[in-house]
């Protein structure tokens, strides 16, 4: 606010010294004297006014408006955090298992509003599983398991072509750990938004 | 010394018990300065000693030759140091004390020699008393060096044959992923690990039969597709013909013209095969209907593969024919049990397949005899997976984390022993590849 004012003061003044080295006109008219110089002074001082006046009103819309669009960005990426967040929730299995738990369908569910309101939004769904058994029946049990996380999503109405699914299998493991603990947060399915994710 | 004397008394005499009439009767004496190793038992295994070799390079041949007889398990090693064995070479040419030899329950002597191009190594049958094999082997390349090793491994080989009428299988090297998930290749003896691929993540390698090149799954941006990459020119290339998304566990077919492997989509995962330089689609050869069918295994006549199917509603190995027809399970089915067998391997003499089956929680290595169906599980320690056989139908290298990170392992499948192959962070899915050419 302050380093404005300055700067409409110092154009301000820079105006009103232009104003006195206008040169004096080549053929002064006969009935010109003080009083019409001392007008045009006035006049240029209240032109100067009026511009910065209108500076100042101008530079106070702009900001408001700004402080409007930053709000309402906020608002908005504060939905879209939450809508990615429950996008990108991560779903859990039973060992050797694809089937969907309860809880998996609730948190798959959870997205089906999401995709339809953001329709240039689409997911990647990869399929993991723990490093127990064999890793490469594994790739195709977390191909089955991300399979299924789509079938759901596809009866619930979203289109399937919005939906890639691949399989880490037990490649990259979320936790370490050669215990049930480590082993059931392994056995998972991650959601990806591939596009359209950062705006509306 | 006075120890030394009664541990040889003891050996001699133990010896005697088990050595032919004919040298028994000769009443030899150890000579003065002889030293035994004691680190083998007398059993039915014949004894075979390898005289040390002088001129460059002789210690590392004696010592390969020593340890791939030991490593083919079907001879036993008598080991003597050197000032020992110098000591009972013959003063002149081929005049050997057969019977001390006898006595050491030494069966075959190998002598091996250096000669202009490489070595030569003669054979001495100690119950005939006389030379009865000898061979000359190239070893062109420097001292050590992975080429030479592998020349040293091949006159290993082919003296096995000589005793045993079948070569041994040292000739040989192991692919496998690595803990960096990259595919790596180590010498049969565990020397040379070096690192071939640079991918995302690497798995899944099986050699081309002429073992000139080999195929992997290797993952990329869009899934996993499979690679085959060269030895002799370094390069690698990804397929075409397979589907975009996983395509995973590939094998060559006995013939090296079809690759078989698994690919997935939403109906589940299946077995395709498709031809090496055709770019046309894969076909898909099993119908598992929503089901996930991987890790093809060809028959070494190549008119059957076993692989591995969830269509039960539980992993099992199971086999067919190479169309795809006749789908069978291969181990009886276990009623009432959490079954899970997994990762077949058909020997290349066609009697035996491996697996792994979960049993009381943990994987261990089992075979199946193609013929009465019986089966023989070999460890019990540890999580044991994904065996794969040596070109001998007699070794098998698996993983294992008996010792804490997973390595490989090798099993001799007729006397249970077994070795450590890789010492370094983690070590699966391993092929072994079949004798490798000059």
């Amino acid at each position: 606010m302050h380093p404005s004012k300055i700067i409409i003061a110092v154009v301000a003044v820079t105006l009103v010294a232009a104003c006195h080295k206008i040169p004096a006109p080549l053929a002064p008219s006969p009935v010109a004297g003080n009083d019409s110089l001392d007008r045009a002074r006035a006049d240029s001082i209240a032109r100067a006014n009026a511009a910065r006046q209108a500076e100042i009103a101008r530079a106070q819309a702009e900001q408001d408006s700004l402080r409007a669009v930053r709000e309402r960005e906020q608002r908005e990426a504060a939905q879209n955090a939450d809508a990615m967040k429950v996008l990108a929730a991560t779903i859990y299995y039973d060992f050797d298992k694809a089937d969907l738990t309860e809880a998996a369908r609730s948190l798959l569910l959870a997205k089906v509003p999401v995709l339809q309101a953001q329709p240039t939004i689409h997911l990647r769904i990869t399929g993991h599983t723990d490093d127990r058994g064999s890793s490469e029946y594994n790739l195709a049990l977390g191909l089955r398991r991300a399979a299924e996380a789509k079938a759901f999503l596809v009866n619930n109405g979203i289109d399937a072509s919005r939906l890639e699914i691949t399989s880490m299998g037990a490649e990259q493991p979320a936790v370490q750990g050669e215990n049930e603990e480590a082993w059931s947060r392994n056995r998972r399915s991650e959601f990806a938004p591939t596009s359209g994710g950062a705006s509306q | 010394m006075q120890l030394k004397q009664i541990l040889i008394a003891a050996v001699a005499s133990s010896a005697l018990a088990l050595a032919p009439a004919a040298a028994r009767a000769q009443n030899p004496t150890v000579p003065e300065g002889v030293r035994l190793g004691l680190n083998y038992t007398l059993g039915t295994k014949p004894g075979v000693l390898v005289l040390p070799m002088d001129s460059t390079g002789g210690d590392s041949v004696r010592a390969i030759l020593q340890r791939d007889i030991d490593y083919d398990d079907r001879a036993t090693v008598i080991t003597l140091d050197d000032q020992s064995a110098r000591a009972m070479m013959p003063k002149t040419g081929d005049d050997f004390n057969y019977p001390i030899f006898a006595k050491l329950g030494v069966v075959a002597i190998l002598r091996p020699q250096r000669s202009l191009t490489g070595i030569t190594i003669t054979m001495y049958d100690v119950a005939a008393k006389k030379r009865i094999q000898i061979g000359g082997f190239p070893l062109t390349d420097q001292v050590n060096s992975p080429a030479w090793r592998m020349a040293v491994h091949r006159a290993s080989d082919e003296v096995e044959r000589w005793i045993f009428g079948t070569p041994g299988a040292a000739t040989t090297r192991i692919l496998f992923s690595g803990g960096d998930k990259q595919i790596w290749v180590i010498d049969s003896d565990g020397e040379n690990a070096r690192k071939l691929t640079s991918v995302t993540l690497a798995m899944s390698a099986a050699w081309s039969p002429d073992a000139t090149k080999f195929v992997f799954c290797g993952f990329t941006p869009s899934g996993s597709q499979i690679a085959v990459y060269s030895f002799i020119t370094g390069d690698l290339h990804w397929l075409s013909g397979t589907a975009r998304g996983l395509n995973i566990t590939p094998t060559y077919s006995p013939d090296g013209r079809t690759i078989a492997y698994a690919s997935g989509s939403e109906g589940g995962t299946d077995i395709m095969v498709m031809q090496e330089g055709d770019a046309s689609p894969s076909r898909r050869i099993t119908v598992g209907r929503g089901s996930d069918n991987t890790s093809p295994s060809f028959s070494p006549d190549g008119r059957q593969i076993a692989f591995m199917s969830g269509r039960a509603g539980h992993p099992e190995v199971y086999t067919m024919d190479a169309d795809g027809t006749n789908p069978s399970l291969l181990t009886e089915f276990t009623y009432g049990e959490q079954a899970y067998r997994a990762s077949p391997d058909w020997a290349p003499d066609g009697r035996r397949i491996a697996y792994e089956s979960r049993i009381d929680g943990n994987f261990q290595i089992m075979t199946i005899d193609m013929r009465d169906r019986s089966t023989k599980q070999y460890t019990s320690d540890g999580q044991n997976e994904d065996p794969a056989w040596a070109p001998d139908s007699r070794h098998m290298v698996f993983s294992s984390t008996r010792t804490g990170p997973r390595q490989l392992w090798v099993l001799d499948a007729e006397s249970g022993r077994m070795r450590q192959l890789t010492h370094a962070a983690g070590a699966r899915l391993a092929a072994w590849s079949p004798i490798l050419k000059p």
